[in-house]
């Protein structure tokens, strides 16, 4: 059913809202019809806002073992984007806590360090948001917020080496070339704990998938940060500074902020506070990729349940899979594993013999013994829904 | 939902295109030029398509709002809103992003978007 905008829109050769439609997520779960649509250089992407731009991939397109640059979801906080001049970037590295500051080009950036390749899945906080209950106020994603991909660039803490980091860093806080409108509107910079900044996974990126990195996804160079949220994911890197106190802005102090202790991520000491603490890492979870939400399928032909399942960089350790309403669990069969911050494939044949309705369940479980739980830790903020998450198809 | 098509018919893609270049300055123009997939598929651009229920209000709301952001963010969130959740959103427009609205200005968005998108149950 194509709601009375889409078939507007539809009618107007803006968008092929139907032909998609049941690629989107269950309806209900966002708030109503998407629509799909295309920034400069992407695929259709489910359109969440346009100024900022929050464009979440659709299911369909999740289904490959990497998520390809040209529907890799897009979010951003600010609506100033500037297309960053590649031969003329620099990259400021500085702070009260780095002893010998420096600037580099993108070429002196290539040159000066090793190269790392490493597969991780980046996640926006508030991936599934919109799936919340009761509903809380942010940008109304369903389950697409999400992508893996093979991020190629330096170490970090190569780069910080180089400009001599003090025994007095506390944190290291990064800023990216986008900026608001109004002067009182707080620019978008996030901080690490300096152990987790100079931990050997934290990139430095400028390729993704074997690419430059898309405009829309960060270029010329952003800030990898494997297992932890897409917060910290800095796109079109500007400025790094090593500072010697807990960095006091906006994006720290008030925002992507949890209740503390309310989940077994790690910590981040310094921005703590009783009630609060910023979130840090993803939770183990899953997505199933086919069949989508109230398929049918052919009595008799062959079917098998695909997905993904990811954590913060133990691994997935299995995947059990239920399709009787979860009075029996089986273990799904896992693909190949492309490292510990990737996320994994599982797959199990359906057994289709039977005519009538399929509740599919799918529990992913870390190797850390973490298991995705059957009901949601509510928080304001709408972060870390990785209930386990049920199917429902019908064989016919 | 409260949606309407502001952009009707084949100026659509012209404006939203348009837009486009507003919304993103330099880096929608840059784009464009140095990316075919986007200039052969300009029927499916991103644009700015929702526009906000007419009513007492709306052109102070749709005035102020947008100087940061597209309207979708209303209708999208009304599930979640209500009266007070307004008011608290609105107050973080101004003290938290710097929003340049009076209080009274304040004062009649919260009533226009406390009428019209408020949705939140129970």
């Amino acid at each position: 059913m194509l709601t009375r905008r889409e078939a507007l829109l539809a009618a107007a050769g803006l968008v092929a809202a139907g032909a998609r439609a049941e690629e989107s997520p269950p309806a209900g779960a966002s708030g109503g019809g998407e629509l799909l649509a295309a920034l400069p250089g992407k695929k259709p992407l489910i359109q969440r806002a346009f100024r900022p731009p929050n464009f979440e991939t659709p299911l369909a397109d999740l289904v490959p073992l990497y998520t390809e640059n040209a529907v890799f979801f897009v979010r951003y906080h600010l609506p100033v984007i500037p297309q960053v001049e590649t031969a003329s970037w620099q990259l400021q590295i500085g702070g009260p806590s780095a002893q010998s500051p420096l600037s580099l080009s993108l070429r002196e950036l290539k040159s000066s360090f090793p190269h790392v390749s490493l597969a991780a899945v980046n996640q926006c906080s508030g991936n599934r948001r919109g799936l919340f209950s009761p509903r809380v106020p942010g940008v109304q994603w369903a389950s697409g917020a999400i992508g893996n991909a093979l991020w190629t660039g330096v170490r970090l803490r190569d780069v910080l080496r180089k400009a001599g980091v003090a025994a007095s860093a506390i944190e290291v806080v990064f800023n990216g070339a986008d900026t608001p409108v109004l002067p009182g509107t707080p620019d978008f910079l996030k901080s690490l704990p300096i152990d987790r900044a100079l931990d050997e996974n934290t990139l430095i990126a400028f390729e993704m998938n074997g690419q430059p990195l898309p405009h829309w996804n960060g270029a010329p160079a952003r800030l990898i940060v494997p297992g932890w949220t897409g917060t910290y994911w800095m796109k079109h890197l500007t400025d790094i500074r090593v500072v010697p106190a807990a960095f006091d802005g906006y994006w720290m102090k008030s925002a992507y902020r949890i209740p503390t202790g309310a989940f077994p991520t790690a910590r981040f000491v310094s921005q703590e506070t009783p009630e609060t603490t910023p979130i840090t890492e993803m939770l183990v979870n899953s997505l199933i990729t086919s069949p989508a939400p109230a398929a049918r399928l052919r009595r008799g032909e062959p079917a098998q349940l695909t997905g993904k399942a990811w954590d913060a960089g133990s691994g997935i350790a299995a995947v059990e899979v239920s399709v009787d309403a979860r009075r029996s669990w089986h273990e799904a069969t896992l693909g190949h594993d492309l490292g510990r911050f990737a996320w994994r494939e599982f797959q199990l044949p359906l057994d289709t013999s039977r005519a009538g309705p399929l509740e599919i369940a799918v529990r992913a479980r870390s190797r850390n013994g973490a298991a995705q739980p059957e009901t949601l830790t509510f928080n304001a903020a709408g972060y870390h829904d990785n209930r386990v998450q049920t199917v429902r198809v019908e064989v016919s | 939902m409260h949606l309407r098509t502001r952009r009707a018919g084949v100026a659509l893609t012209a404006l939203g295109a348009a837009l486009a270049m507003v919304a993103f300055g330099d880096a929608s123009r840059a784009a464009h030029h140095t990316s075919p997939a986007a200039a052969a598929t300009p029927r499916t651009a991103a644009a700015e398509v929702t526009e906000l229920r007419a009513g007492e209000g709306h052109d102070l709301t749709e005035r102020s709002c947008t100087i940061c952001h597209s309207v979708e963010y209303i209708p999208a969130n009304a599930p979640a809103m209500d009266r007070a959740a307004w008011q608290k959103t609105i107050q973080k427009m101004k003290d938290r992003f710097g929003a340049p609205i009076t209080d009274e200005e304040a004062k009649q968005i919260l009533d226009y978007l406390a009428a019209n998108y408020s949705g939140k149950s129970g």
